[in-house]
Order: C-alpha cells, then structure tokens, then sequence
C-alpha cells in the first residue's frame, strides 16, 4: 500500500503520522493516533458521533480523508476538556443529565463548543438546529439542549 | 483495485497532466462528503484522487456590475453565512441551509454538489432558476460556460469530460421585483435527502407576470425546469385557476420514479401541491 506522512496537530500536540489515501480522519484518529474518545458511529456522516474541530470548523471525521487533515489542526473532546480538567460545557452536560449511555456526548460536545463560539445567547430552536447532525438515542435531546442553553447563560453572568 | 494515490497541488496543469496518465482512473475530492461514502460502499474504484483543495481562489461569493460569482470549492456553509446571497438571493440560502447537517455543510462544497449530479441535489433548483452557468477548466483546450439547463444528463451525468473542473458558478443578481421562495419536502427535518424540491422565481410588474422560472428536483433522472408551467404563469396575471392548472400541468413535466423515499405516485402529488403553495406564496410576497 502507498503511504504518505502527514503532520496534525492534535489537542495541541504535533503528530506524524503514516497513512493511505483511503484512510479517514476518524480511522487514523482512532487506529493510529489513539485517540478513541472520536467515535465511530455509522462511518458514513449520518450520527455526528465522530464530530472533531478541523481548524475550528466541527466537521464529520468519517467524512474528510486523513490526507485531507494534513498541516491542520484537529481538535477532539479531549481537546475541549479532560475528566481532570473539564470544560464547563462538559459539567453542564453532567449537571443537567445530558449523558446517559455516553456514545453521542463526545460529538454533542464538540457541536456544542463550535456553536457557542459563534453564537453566545442561542435560543432552543438554534440549539436544535446546530445539533441536528447528531443523533442520540438515550436522551430525548431535551437534557441536552438544557446543557447548552444554561451553559451559555451561566457564562454570561 | 490497484493502488490509491492521491494528489494535491496549485497546479492546473499537473492535474490535467496527472488525469492523462491514469486513463479515466483518476477523481477529484473537494468536501469528500459523496466521493468517500461511494468509495466505502465500492460503488467507484479510483487510483488516483486529486483534491481540489489544493487549487487557490476557488473559495469566494462576489458581485460585481449585477452579476453573483461562487467559487466551486466554496462551501455550503459559507454560503448559508454570506450577506451577499443572504440579501439578494434568499432562495439559495434557503437551499444550502436545508443540506445535510451544519457538520456536512462545513465540509460539502457547491462544486461537488452539481458535479454529483444527483437527482436530489439541492442547490441545482434554486440555480437552475437563477439560470446560472458554470464555468470549466479543462485540459489542454479552453475552458467553457455551460448553461445549467444543459449540464446535467443523467442520474449522476453531466457533460462534463474526465478531464473538466469546475470553477465557478455565475449568475445574475435577480431584478429588485423579483420574489421567489425553495421548498424543500423530505421525510424528516434534519439530514433529509429531497423527495421533491421545488424553487419559483416570478418577477411581477403589478398583477402582471413578466417572467417565470420554476425547477424541480427528485421528480426526473436530473433537476429539470418546468418549462410549460413558466409559459402558463407568465404574460399575464396569476389567478387561482391558473395556479391550478399548473398544478396540473406539473404532473405532466415530471418523471418522477419509485425509491426507498416514495413512490412516484406519492412525488407527482406532492409535487402538485407543493408548487400551487409555493407560487401562493410568492405572491403573497415571499422575498427573494
Ligand atoms: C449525511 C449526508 C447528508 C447529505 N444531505 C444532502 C442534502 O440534503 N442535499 C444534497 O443536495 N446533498 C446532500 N448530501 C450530499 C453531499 O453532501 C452534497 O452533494 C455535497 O455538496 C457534495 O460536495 P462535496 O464537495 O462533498 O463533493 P465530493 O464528494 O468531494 O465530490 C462529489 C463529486 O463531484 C466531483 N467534483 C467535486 N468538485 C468538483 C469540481 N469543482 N469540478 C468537477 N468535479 C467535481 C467529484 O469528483 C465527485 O464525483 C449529503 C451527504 C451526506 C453524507
Ligand atoms: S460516524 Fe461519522 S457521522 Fe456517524
Ligand atoms: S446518551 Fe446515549 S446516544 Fe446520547
């Protein structure tokens, strides 16, 4: 297999790494970087469970080619916030019961950060529409968009 | 399947140099978001990959002397933010807004979408009434501007050679009378592929309609516009009998077919009544 060698910076921290040009973002990530807090749900961008920051932008990483991450910088939950070190979007999702089996929080989390960097003061509806690419089965979504909306409004005050 | 490899570069001429050589193997990748789930499912079996990425001054919205130029690597979700499109041409905002998820529209790019030609895509309705054109480059000859109207000749066909990029999308900035409205039906509100679109731009002097445009997507094997339904609306003043026949008429343009989505009988209906509100709705002054 032809292999090429790409630099990420990953949570921060530069990496190299071998890949193929079939790889995605997501199978490097989790395969070779070990980076197993991405998720991987249905591989083909219809959960939003594999959801990372691409230079800010949150994008499906079963959707963008690992070569295609090259010379960018790539942000993961662990990025946002560690169980030492949380970020307040994560304890609101704690304080609100916005996790209950856990397998969409990594990607709802990163949604979250990249929608509440543009917008501060979001309503319900623009909550539901920025996590509308991301698919929980547990929790209803009503206890997640109560960890957005009162994250934004706890950051205000 | 041979070996993958794959390509980025400034060069235009590298890449019409590398597509010789692969003899009908290469692709370009812009967003990735259709070419790497066919790749998965092995519906295409490429050795090269070429992402466009790599192309500089292909991501831009601009107007200049009343005329809307997009780049073909700009992506849906810049789109969906430009005051550009979000000021004059409200129906290709509505559009863009309606694809996929905020996570797919920050990777889907405008070019990929018409290049995809896909029965459904969703920005071809709205640009197919905007009468866009497309702009190439190819080769080893000269670019060309394709008419919208004669770009797409299949299911996943356009006229496009294996060796032809798109560049840019262009089109007029619609007259200041003009209204029109995208509507968009699917089988959920959010990741929801079309089972019909449909997008109506009339531009009305008083009752008196002085030109029509009406697409549809997801009714035919490509994005096709209703040409008798624009020679019934326009000439004259749109009434409810009119609206009506239409409705009628649309049944008619259409061919739509039977999938996982719905049948054709479903889309030929809905297709009727999606268009008599939609022309409803522009005059009751839907802005543009
Ligand atoms: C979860 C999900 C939901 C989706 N929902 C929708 C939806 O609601 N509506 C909709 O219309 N689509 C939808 N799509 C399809 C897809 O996201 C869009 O069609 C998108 O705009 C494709 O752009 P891309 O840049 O990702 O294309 P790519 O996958 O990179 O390319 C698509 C095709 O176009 C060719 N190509 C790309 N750029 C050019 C160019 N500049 N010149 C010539 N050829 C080129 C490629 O070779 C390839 O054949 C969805 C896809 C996913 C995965
Ligand atoms: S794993 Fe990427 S969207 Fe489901
Ligand atoms: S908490 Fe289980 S899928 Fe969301």
């Amino acid at each position: 297999m032809k292999t090429y060698l790409i630099e990420i910076k990953l949570n921060k921290e530069l990496k190299e790494v071998e890949v193929t040009a079939q790889e995605t973002l997501l199978e490097i990530l989790r395969n070779k970087l070990g980076a197993i807090d991405v998720k991987d749900g249905c591989g083909k961008g219809d959960c939003g469970a594999c959801a990372v920051l691409l230079d800010g932008k949150a994008v499906n990483s079963c959707l963008t080619l690992a070569l295609q991450a090259n010379g960018k910088e790539v942000t993961t939950l662990r990025g946002i916030g560690n169980e030492k070190n949380p970020h307040p979007i994560q304890n609101s999702f704690v304080k609100h019961g916005a996790v209950q089996c856990g397998f969409c929080t990594a990607g709802m989390v990163v949604i979250a950060k990249a929608f509440l960097n543009q917008n501060q003061n979001p309503s319900r509806q623009e909550i539901r529409e920025a996590i509308s690419g991301n698919l929980c089965r547990c929790t209803g979504y009503e206890k997640i968009i109560d960890a957005i909306q009162n994250m934004a409004l706890e950051s205000k005050s | 399947m041979g070996e993958l490899e794959y390509l980025i570069t400034k060069d235009f001429e590298e890449i019409f140099s590398a597509i010789e050589k692969t003899k009908g193997l290469a692709k370009f990748i812009a967003g990735g978001t259709n070419i790497i789930p066919y790749m998965h499912a092995e519906a295409i079996s490429p050795e090269l990959l070429i992402d466009l990425n790599g192309l500089e001054d292909l991501k831009y919205i601009r107007e200049k002397n009343g005329t809307i130029t997009i780049g073909a690597l700009t992506t849906i979700s810049e789109i969906v933010a430009s005051e550009i499109i979000g000021n004059k041409c409200q129906i290709l905002h509505s559009a863009a807004n309606s694809l996929g998820s905020p996570l797919t529209r920050n990777r889907a790019t405008i070019g990929g979408n018409l290049a995809d030609a896909s029965p459904a895509a969703d920005m071809a309705p709205p640009l197919l009434a905007l009468e866009a054109s497309i702009h190439t480059k190819r080769g080893g000859v000269e670019g060309r501007e394709i008419p919208l109207d004669k770009f797409f000749i299949g299911p996943n066909k356009t006229v496009l050679a294996e060796d032809e990029l798109i560049t840019q999308i262009r089109f007029s900035k619609p007259k200041d009378s003009a209204r029109g409205i995208f509507i968009k039906l699917g089988l959920r509100n959010s990741l929801a592929i079309s089972v019909v679109s449909i997008a109506v731009i009339l531009d009305m002097e008083g009752q008196v309609c002085q030109k029509a445009r009406v697409a549809l997507g997801a009714v035919a094997p490509t994005i096709i516009r209703a040409f008798h339904v624009e020679s019934k609306l326009e000439g004259g003043e749109i009434n409810e009998n009119i609206i009506q026949e239409c409705a009628e008429i649309v049944k008619e343009e259409i061919s739509p077919i039977s999938d996982i989505r719905a049948s054709a009988e479903y889309r030929r209906l809905a297709s009727s009544v999606i268009l008599k509100r939609a022309i409803q709705q522009v005059l009751k002054g839907e802005v543009l």
